[in-house]
Order: structure tokens, then C-alpha cells, then sequence
């Protein structure tokens, strides 16, 4: 570990601190229909769009209608991507002739792009054609994005209304998230991208040939625009199959840091976006503090072990920490850094192969996802993910006095509890579920690339990721075929809609309440104890559930590594 | 149902021809404009011929020009489709080698690598980032340690002064962005175009 190093996480957080604010305000104008500076351009287009499809933006939907819209919108985003996958073939814009896509791959896919996952079985450059890049994954990226942002503000008014029976229009709030937060955004990140030297072209993988007379095929397509969505709407597909380690996808150690901080910008911004709209941005920035004490633990306990590297290749003499799948250009701390700031929002785009982190390097990354993605979290998702924790947390301190709990002024009842639980045991179920049914079946086992513990840590990695909706990989494990692509396509969609229905439901249920005015007996929620609390709970909830797992995978890998003890295939 | 699916479909087809169409190819109008170069894969050719990607590493096997790290990348086996044979630096299938830190793989292939480096240049540490597998299996770059370690052999080949190369090495470093972001490195390609003009001198 560096100055330096600690330098570049020091400057990083610094800098979405100082982020979350202003666009925080700017998303509070956005959703609560003021004026913003974009609206000359973007309110005609806006108020076209609901002419055409029918909707009425003064009219607000019952979270049920708020939900069922939501689902028929996946459902549609759904067939039309599997679809554009079977058919590509066949359609336009494919100068590398790409075939067409298999059925459970097709399935996997586009699950895994309408739950904002980005969990991808197949190489970009080797599998999908640039229509299918541009048509099919970079626009579910920002559809799926603006759902998750949606529903977040739909909880948050729960908690802002008083009495009310309806929680703001599903299409109101979809449509403002793409056209003035996302949109705009990324048309400036994508020309930055550029001139970084991120590719932005139709034309084909262009012959080279090397200075040692060879031919070098190199892929190349529209990168940069969808480089942009992936990273701002946390959803982490990458073009390529390496994602942003490729030199095309991540140029430079400045598109790498702007891409970390892209990942956690809207994120970060939309816990300001509560406070403001509770009335109380003090609100906000106690979830973000809880969110900053488990992300800084996090990353230093990735740079700590990445920069003391592993001990069986320090046995031959090598120093300078892990390198094995990272780049040079990052080196351990950006690397590290990028590892923690992806897992924690659900982002899944990765700068270095974390299959190759060391034990302890990438067992943080599966902390962070197996909590639920609550630290800053995906767009959106972040944000509904630690109120469920919030609910709980209030929940367990009403019962230590003995009172019934309130939390902004709504008091948390018997529904809202089992809603927040349902949401938490949810993602529990599926990672170990279906990493044990891996563990026990012949079509499980012939997945991991690694023998040992390292093998069982590919399959609860895949599982862990597909289930908090992250889409990072642990990359060994061959996931594409049938058996991994259906039940990975499953636990993205329980880890996605098995959450997000609760949290609508508990958004209806607290708008439908009374405030209750605060009194001397009111658990303060913006001091540091209720974030020491918090922090607590979401550990002893979320984390030892997984205990047992990762003693199974990355600990005990630790200790053997420490011993020296490595693992053969078939040994 | 039927009153949420009127709505979902025009803002699907809607949402898709703005965010899927007219975003991805506007963009590439502009930066076709903008950054005309850099949007093609900053592509770099010698005598009008492409000659690579200034951001895509390529392999180098001779002891005349500076090597890139391990790639562990891969293509279809000519003999048998199905099937995958290495091929590093393969720019059109981007992969790592995904091997554990406790893979016995690993182990050996890095003790074969450190053996051989020693051979080149006896006596000094093999830098990390010679020994060990990128991210992508495309990089473009080595740590100075790594270019530096390599100069007694290219020098050698070249009949060149050691002293000559290591200011070509010090004069191609590239620093942190501010001093702070990032780590040190050297572009592999573009030192090697640099020892080729120096050596046509």
C-alpha cells in the first residue's frame, strides 16, 4: 500500500461527496415536475411522448398500478430483446456476421438486461451484432436504469406523503429519468469517452499487421455510447468480453477514474434526492454515511490483500503485490478501488478479472453484493435496497424501549416489517440455493475453471452476482450453457422483482399513514448512533447468513494459500 | 392489463428509437467529426499500413524488440472448431487467464516465466507485471521496471548501447495524470516504432 494509493481513494470519495448535491438537487426538480434548465428542449418531446401513448401525467397510480405498469413494461423489454437475439442474424448492422443466439443464452440475456444485471455468459466482440449492442442491450440498459431510479423515488414519496393514495405515475417518472438524467448525461460522458480513445464507429474488426510481420484482427464498434450507459446506470455489460480491462473500453487511468465515479454518481445523489423530498437532507446524508463506513472497510481490506498479493507466487520471488488479470495502466489501487466501487452499486463492469483477486481481494466483492448492494448501490436500487434495512433497523431499535417504531414520521408497523423481511430473505434464498443444487449436480460441478475452494468460490460468486442483480463474474466458471444460463436467468429475476414488489408495497402502505409529529420519545435518525445501528444491522442480517458459505470458499482458500498449498484440475 | 399496455408499448418503441437508435448513432456522428481518429480505435500505420491499435498491445516474440506481458487469450482451433488453442494477443476475443491465486496452473506458469526472464538478465528481480497475465490479454503496457529490465537484451540484439535504449525507455515513461491517478507505465508498441526509427538512423 502507497500514499499514493490512499491518495487516489481519498480523491475519489471526495469527489462523489461533492457530487451529491448538486445533482441531487437537479434529480429533485426533475421528479418533483419543476422547471429545469434542459426543459425548453426536452418538456415537447416529453409532453409528445404522452400524448401518443395515452398518458395522463397529471394522473398518479396506487402502488398496484404502479407495479403492474412496471411489469408490463419489463415484460414487453423482455420479448422484444430475446427477439433482436434469435433474429440478428438476419437483421442489419452486423459487419462481423454474428449467428444468431441459442435459446437459454437469448433467455439468460435478456433477463439478465432487463433486471439491470448485465450478467454476461457470452463474449460481446465473439456473439453480438452491433444492432443487437445498440438497439437491444445499450437501450435496456437505460430503460432498466430509469426503472430502477423510478421506483426509488415512488418509495421515497411513501415516505414524503401523508395520507395519499397513490405514489406518482410509473411512465411519468421512466420517461423523466431517461430524458433528463441519463440521456443528457451520458451524451457528455460518451464524447469525453472518445477523447480518451474509447472506439465510436460502425465499421468492422479492422486487419493489422503487427511490427513482427503478424495479423492482428482487432475488434472495434460503437463503444463508447454504450460504455457510458453501462457504467452511469450501473448496469455493467460490457462491449467486450473483458469489460473495462479492455484498453478499448477503459483507455486511460482518467476514463477509469471517471467511470468509477459515473458508477456511483447517481447513486450517491439519490440519497440527497430523499433527504430533500423527507424534507430533511440530513436524512440523506446519515444513509450515506452508513453507506461511506461499509464501503471504506470494504475497499481497504481489497487494496490491503491485492497489494500484499498472493503467498504462493511471493514464494517465487515475485513482489509488488497481484497482478495476475490487471492492468498495468491501473495498477493494485485503481484496480482495487474499481473492484469495491462495482460491487457495491450493482454495477458488474470490472477493470481487472477478479477470479484472479487474491482470497481475501475477492471475497469482499462478494460481501458487497451478498448485503444486499445497499452501499450506494445500483441506481435506484440503492436507495430502495437500504431503506428495506432502514425498516429493520428502526424495527429492532423500537423493540429494545419498547415502542412502536417511527421512522420520518410514519410509524412502522407489522406490514412494512414483513415486507422488508420478504425483500431481505429473498436474495439469501436464491445465492445459496442454487450454489448448492451447483455444488451437488454433474452440470453444476462441470463449471469452475479453478479446483479446490477457489472452484466452490466461481459458483457462489455467480450466483451471489446474478441474485443482487451485479452481473460482475468470477470469469473461470464456463456459464454458458443450459444448466447456469436458466438458473442464473432465475435468480436474477427473484433477486430483481422479488425485492422491488415489496419495497412498492411498503411505499403504499406508508403513504396511505398519517405523520405523526416528532416528540421527545422519536429515535433520531441523522446522528451517528442510528448509523452505527444501521451499519450493524445490515451486517448481522446481511452478512452472517453468508458466513458459513465463504468459510467454505474464500477463507479457507486463504488459509491454504498461506500454507502454500495450491490446487490442480482433476488433481 | 390492457389499459398499462398501451403506454408500455408507445414508450418502449419510443424509449427504444431514442436510447437504442438516435443516442448510439448520433454520437457516432459526432465523434466521427470530433475525434475522428480516436473514434476508428486509434489506429496507427507505418508506409500507409495499419500497423496496430496504439491502444491495443500485440505480441512480440523476437529478442529485438521489448515484449508485453503475458496474454491469455485465445482462438478457435483451425483443426477443430470446437475446440480453443492460445493465441496471445488476440484483439478480437479479449480474455484473462482467470486462474486462482491458489491455481496450480498458475504456479507453474509463473515459475517457467521467472526462470526464463532470469536467463535474460541473471541476477536481477523479474518484475511483477512480466510474469503475470493481464486483465484483458491486450495490454498495452509495462511497468519502466518491466522496459528497464529488458534493455541489456534488446541492446544486444540490436548492437546497441545499453545506454542508448535505456534513454529510449526513459524518454517513452508515461507518468500519473497529475501525479496522482494511475501508475507509471510504458506503451509497448510505441517504444518498439521508436527503437525501429532509431535503428534506420
Amino acid at each position: 500500500m502507497t500514499i499514493n494509493g490512499w491518495i487516489q481513494i481519498a480523491l475519489f470519495c471526495a469527489v462523489i461527496i461533492a457530487l451529491a448535491r448538486p445533482l441531487g438537487g437537479y434529480m429533485t426538480r426533475v421528479f418533483t415536475g419543476e422547471r429545469t434548465v434542459l426543459s425548453p428542449v426536452l418538456a415537447p418531446v416529453e409532453r409528445g411522448l404522452y400524448r401518443v401513448a395515452g398518458i395522463d401525467a397529471a394522473q398518479e397510480q396506487h402502488w398496484l398500478a404502479y407495479a403492474l405498469s412496471m411489469l408490463a413494461f419489463h415484460v414487453l423489454g423482455f420479448l422484444t430483446l430475446y427477439a433482436l437475439l434469435r433474429f440478428q442474424a438476419v437483421l442489419p448492422l452486423n459487419p462481423d456476421g454474428q449467428a444468431a443466439v441459442a435459446p437459454d443464452l437469448a433467455f439468460n440475456t435478456s433477463t439478465s438486461f432487463v433486471t439491470n444485471t448485465n450478467w454476461q455468459s457470452y463474449g460481446g466482440e465473439t456473439t453480438m451484432s452491433y444492432l443487437t449492442q445498440m438497439l437491444g442491450l445499450t437501450h435496456q440498459n437505460f430503460l432498466s436504469a430509469a426503472t430502477g431510479i423510478a421506483l426509488a423515488v415512488a418509495l421515497v414519496r411513501g415516505f414524503s406523503r401523508a395520507s395519499a393514495g397513490t405514489v406518482g405515475s410509473f411512465w411519468v417518472d421512466l420517461t423523466r429519468s431517461t430524458l433528463y438524467v441519463l440521456l443528457p448525461l451520458c451524451m457528455a460522458l460518451t464524447l469525453f469517452y472518445v477523447w480518451q480513445g474509447i472506439p465510436q464507429t460502425l465499421g468492422g474488426a479492422v486487419e493489422a499487421t503487427t511490427l513482427e510481420g503478424a495479423k492482428q484482427t482487432i475488434a472495434v464498434g460503437p463503444v463508447a455510447s454504450q460504455v457510458a450507459i453501462k457504467m452511469l446506470g450501473t448496469n455493467g455489460g460490457g462491449f467486450f468480453n473483458v469489460n473495462a480491462a479492455h484498453p478499448f473500453e477503459n483507455p486511460t487511468a482518467l476514463s477509469n477514474f471517471v467511470q468509477i465515479l459515473s458508477i456511483f454518481a447517481i447513486g450517491a445523489a439519490m440519497t440527497n434526492v430523499f433527504g430533500r423530498m423527507v424534507g430533511d437532507e440530513r436524512q440523506g446524508w446519515a444513509i450515506l454515511s452508513a453507506m461511506g463506513v461499509l464501503f471504506l472497510a470494504g475497499v481497504s481490506v481489497v487494496y490491503w490483500a491485492e497489494s500484499a498479493g498472493s503467498p504462493v507466487l511471493n514464494g517465487l520471488g515475485l513482489t509488488g503485490g497481484n497482478m495476475e488479470g490487471k492492468e498495468v495502466r491501473f495498477g493494485i489501487v485503481a484496480s482495487a478501488l474499481f473492484a469495491a466501487v462495482t460491487t457495491a452499486a450493482s454495477c458488474g463492469a470490472v477493470n481487472a478479472m477478479h477470479d484472479s483477486f487474491t482470497a481475501l481481494g475477492g471475497m469482499i466483492p462478494m460481501i458487497n453484493m451478498q448485503l444486499g448492494e445497499i452501499i450506494v448501490g445500483g441506481v435506484g436500487a440503492g436507495l430502495y435496497g437500504i431503506l428495506v434495512f432502514v425498516i429493520v433497523t428502526i424495527f429492532v431499535a423500537g423493540l429494545m424501549v419498547g415502542r412502536t417504531p417511527e421512522y420520518l414520521g410514519k410509524k412502522i408497523e407489522g406490514r412494512e416489517v414483513k415486507m422488508a423481511v420478504l425483500a431481505i430473505l429473498c436474495l439469501p434464498l436464491m445465492m445459496l440455493g442454487f450454489t448448492a443444487l451447483a455444488t451437488v449436480i454433474a452440470a453444476g460441478l462441470a463449471g469452475p475453471a479453478n479446483a479446490g475452494p477457489h472452484g466452490f468460490s466461481e459458483i457462489l460468486y455467480a450466483f451471489t452476482s446474478a441474485a443482487a442483480n451485479n452481473g460482475s463474474a468470477f470469469g473461470g466458471l464456463t456459464a454458458n450453457t443450459a444448466f447456469y444460463n436458466t438458473t442464473l436467468g432465475l435468480g436474477m429475476l427473484f433477486g430483481r422483482f422479488f425485492v422491488i414488489v415489496p419495497a412498492l408495497a411498503i411505499a403504499g402502505s406508508l403513504a396511505a399513514k398519517k405523520t405523526v409529529p416528532t416528540s421527545a420519545g422519536t429515535f433520531p435518525t441523522h446522528g451517528g448512533l442510528f448509523v452505527g445501528l444501521l451499519v450493524g444491522v445490515i451486517l448481522i442480517v446481511g452478512g452472517l447468513t453468508f458466513f458459513p458459505a465463504l468459510a467454505l470458499g474464500p477463507i479457507v482458500e486463504h488459509l491454504a494459500g498461506g500454507l502454500g498449498q495450491t490446487f490442480a484440475v482433476g488433481g | 392489463m390492457l389499459n398499462h399496455l398501451r403506454p408500455a408499448l408507445v414508450l418502449l418503441i419510443a424509449l427504444t428509437a431514442i436510447t437504442g437508435l438516435a443516442y448510439p448513432l448520433a454520437m457516432t456522428g459526432i465523434a466521427g467529426v470530433v475525434f475522428p481518429a480516436k473514434a476508428a480505435g486509434s489506429l496507427i500505420e507505418r508506409d500507409g499500413k495499419v500497423v496496430g491499435s496504439s491502444l491495443i498491445g500485440q505480441s512480440f516474440t523476437s529478442d529485438r524488440y521489448f515484449q508485453g506481458r503475458p496474454s491469455a487469450t485465445s482462438a478457435a482451433d483451425p483443426a477443430d472448431a470446437t475446440k480453443t488453442v492460445p493465441s496471445p494477443y488476440n484483439a478480437a476475443n479479449s480474455s484473462g487467464s482467470n486462474l486462482g491465486p491458489t491455481s496450480a496452473a498458475l504456479a507453474e506458469r509463473v515459475k517457467a516465466d521467472v526462470a526464463t526472464r532470469q536467463t535474460e538478465n541473471p541476477g536481477q528481480p523479474v518484475p511483477v507485471d512480466l510474469v503475470t497475465a493481464s486483465g484483458s490479454g491486450l495490454d498495452p503496457d509495462v511497468s519502466p521496471d518491466a522496459a528497464l529490465f529488458q534493455v541489456p537484451r534488446v541492446a544486444k540484439a540490436r548492437n546497441l548501447s545499453v545506454d542508448q535504449v535505456r534513454s529510449l525507455v526513459d524518454s517513452q515513461v508515461q507518468g500519473r495524470l497529475l501525479g496522482i491517478l494511475g501508475e507509471p507505465r510504458v506503451n509497448v508498441l510505441a517504444l518498439n516504432l521508436a527503437l525501429d526509427g532509431l535503428g534506420s538512423k
